[in-house]
């Protein structure tokens, strides 16, 4: 991979600096006020708004889809690098893909797909950028597997106010490298990286699905599915009142069939669901009839892996229907076999009236990610949308953290937009060796929030 | 048509009509500014599985770099089918009309070059008797406004010159395409405030594409409904129209 050549002086415009209006996360709290946002649209315009900015100033913003407050920079700038999307090389024989960090993981699918290539670990939603996927080290489906989206990741270039623009991999500049996988965003800004892809020789996945009524059946078939099947997760519904149901999915890329000519992910419906469709009753209903709806259908199907991996995305904005005040995710992980843990959270959970409409549950596997700060670690992972009804949801959210902080679990960065500081310092005890690799123009509400800094 | 020479091929409206071009097969010399940029472009169109990509680097308002051009495109280029002019600026207004010497470099940058150096591929493709000759110009130039008549004066004079140059070399078989954006979402016009009337590059780049085959269309609006706006505009009298503060 080639260095960019360092900012050479005058020559390179700046973008203007925009007024800050619509940068929200996904959850649409907290929202926010920024001073300055930048649209970047080269590479070679970051060094000098880096330069030119104060200390803690800057943060760079891809397509929002941090849940809580790890993408926004409350009264300080953004650095809005959704449109360095350029790819930069793409080895069809080795899957190999460098590209500009504001690419999207749908631009990659569209062009990786056709030639036989896939993502090495894709979350649920492919409206990410890879700079985005790097910076909260994320996981999908297959982390039992395959652990997180950082250990794919080959080599990246960062840019930065104190050392400018440096390559960074497993041996070169390595602790740097540890830093930013997982780092949210506050090493400096990713240019671009370059991700080994993983071979498959259809679009279609091979599908099960099995209902099941407790969390010791989930154990058992979470235990029985991760070594045949490349991709499980778990969609439980807490809103069923007695006890505890749910479908398990488990997947696998199917042999045969045959790779499309083209891959074009449509642009989702633009339909928004008015928010006064989505409470605890209309969530009831729906739950149940997903429920029921798959336990009925044939548990064995092949489909297509845009619904399998992306279900959400065919509808654009879903994150409007939780109405003007937003919602919140609440995503941890308990260490261990154990799910005493996640059975007691899930009570928990469910008692209040404002009930997590969707859940989902997946075991994490033992893959160690290179990153210093990376969330996942072997256990269960739980992920819980809450609407946002405030002081209410903040403290039972609050009682949640209890039971993860007991169990020296953790709490999901990418996902939060309100754990205190003892809860993160609870939940990533390795910070502090992470803190010297910041940027020091680099800063988020998030990390104020929690090091109270 | 195969071979299209891209003029200003770094803009963001020409870089997503060159994805497009490229995904359907076709050749490109790209030529812009920056050398770094246009390598990028260039890498992500082949990325992307283009073949015969060529880049030069020029800088185009500068009129005495443009026989340089045209002897690359003729001698590594030749035959090209279609030169799609894609450059422009757009300097803030208020600043044009304190600054007469800003206001040269726009008429510059959006006018005189351009039109010198279409002048030069005209005679080319007038010579060959076919081809196609395809500029981006500006609803801004279908009426002065105060909020932007610096910029709009030299997109509606590429207009007119390219509406002339359309009525001579339609005998030489010489097609001459007018296309005329609203308001799109690009690095060019990032310093305006944003409104829900900016288009996608993407959705503009599909338009041009269309447009480019399809032989019947002179003037493109893209998106469409902005042949029925810049109709209504136009037919405002002049008496009401300086009062309006748009």
């Amino acid at each position: 991979m080639n260095l960019p050549k360092a900012c050479h002086g005058p020559a390179i415009e700046l973008p203007p600096p925009l007024p800050s209006t619509k940068y929200n996360s996904w959850g649409r709290y907290p929202r926010v006020q920024h001073h300055t946002v930048y649209q970047v649209d080269w590479t070679d315009q970051i060094q000098s708004i880096l330069n030119n900015s104060s200390s803690a100033g800057c943060l760079a913003f891809g397509l929002g889809r941090s849940y809580g407050d790890s993408c926004l920079n409350a009264g300080r700038n953004l650095i809005d690098c959704s449109r360095l999307n350029r790819i930069m090389s793409f080895d069809r024989q080795f899957g190999l893909i460098t590209c500009e960090a504001g690419t999207s993981l749908a631009e990659i699918l569209q062009i990786a797909v056709p030639a036989g290539w896939f993502l090495p670990v894709t979350p649920g939603t492919k409206s990410v950028t890879v700079g985005g996927a790097i910076a909260n080290d994320v996981h999908g489906k297959n982390h039992h597997r395959s652990g997180t989206f950082g250990l794919h990741v080959k080599r990246l270039i960062l840019c930065r106010s104190d050392r400018g623009i440096l390559e960074c991999g497993a041996h070169l500049n390595e602790d740097l490298f540890r830093a930013t996988i997982g780092g949210l965003g506050l090493t400096g800004i990713i240019l671009s990286a370059e991700i080994a892809l993983k071979p498959i020789t259809s679009d279609g996945i091979e599908l099960e699905v099995i209902p099941f009524e407790s969390l010791a059946e989930f154990q058992a078939l979470s235990a029985a599915s991760d070594a045949d099947f490349e991709y499980t997760v778990a969609w439980i519904d807490c809103l069923s009142g007695r006890y505890l149901r749910g479908i398990f999915s488990r997947g696998n890329h199917a042999k045969s069939g045959h790779l499309p000519r083209e891959y074009k992910p449509g642009p989702g419906s633009s339909l928004d669901i008015p928010s006064f469709m989505l409470n605890r009753w209309t969530a009831k209903m729906f739950n149940s009839a997903y429920f029921h709806w798959n336990a009925m259908r044939n548990s064995s199907v092949s489909i297509h892996f845009d619904p399998f991996f992306y279900p959400l995305d065919s509808i654009r904005r879903w994150n409007f229907a939780y109405g003007s005040s937003g919602f919140l995710q609440y995503q941890c992980v308990i260490p261990g076999a154990s799910c005493l843990a996640a059975g007691e959270l899930i009570k928990q959970a469910a008692r209040r009236n404002s009930g997590p409409f969707l859940a989902v549950l997946k075991r994490l596997g033992g893959l160690t990610s290179p990153g210093m700060l990376s969330f996942p670690r072997p256990g269960l992972t739980l992920a819980l949308d809450f609407p946002m009804q405030g002081e209410r949801t903040l403290h039972n959210l609050g009682l949640l953290d209890q039971i993860v902080m007991e169990c020296r679990g953790a709490v999901y960065p990418a996902k939060d937009a309100r754990m205190s500081p003892e809860v993160f310092d609870s939940s990533f005890p390795g910070w502090r060796r992470f803190r010297p690799y910041i940027d020091p123009v680099m800063s988020s509400s998030f990390w104020r929030r929690v090091t109270r800094s | 048509m195969q071979k299209f020479l891209i003029l200003g091929a770094t803009s963001e409206i020409a870089q997503q009509t060159q994805r497009l071009l490229a995904k359907a097969g076709k050749e490109l010399l790209l030529v812009g500014r920056s050398p770094e940029r246009l390598k990028a472009v260039a890498a992500d169109l082949q990325a992307r599985g283009a073949t015969g990509i060529l880049t030069l680097s020029a800088d185009l308002a500068d009129v005495s770099g443009h026989p340089r051009i045209v002897a690359f495109a003729q001698e590594h280029f030749a035959d090209f089918d279609c030169v799609l002019l894609a450059y422009g600026t757009m300097h803030r207004q208020d600043e044009c009309h304190h600054s007469v010497d800003l206001s040269l470099v726009e008429w510059q940058s959006n006018f005189t070059s351009a039109a010198a150096l279409l002048s030069r591929f005209a005679d080319i493709l007038q010579e060959r008797r076919c081809g196609c000759l395809a500029a981006i110009t500006s609803v801004a130039g279908d009426r002065g406004r105060a909020s932007n008549y610096v910029y709009g004066a030299a997109k509606g004079a590429l207009s007119l010159y390219l509406q002339g140059l359309r009525a001579r070399l339609h005998a030489s078989n010489v097609r001459v395409l007018t296309i005329k954006p609203g308001p799109v979402k690009t690095p060019m016009t990032s310093h305006l405030p944003q409104s829900r009337t900016f288009a996608d590059p993407s959705r503009v780049a599909r338009d041009i594409c269309r447009a480019l085959e399809d032989d019947s269309i002179d003037v493109l609006y893209t998106p469409w409904y902005w042949r029925h706006v810049m109709a209504v505009i136009k037919m405002i009298p002049e008496r009401l129209f300086k009062r309006l503060p748009i």
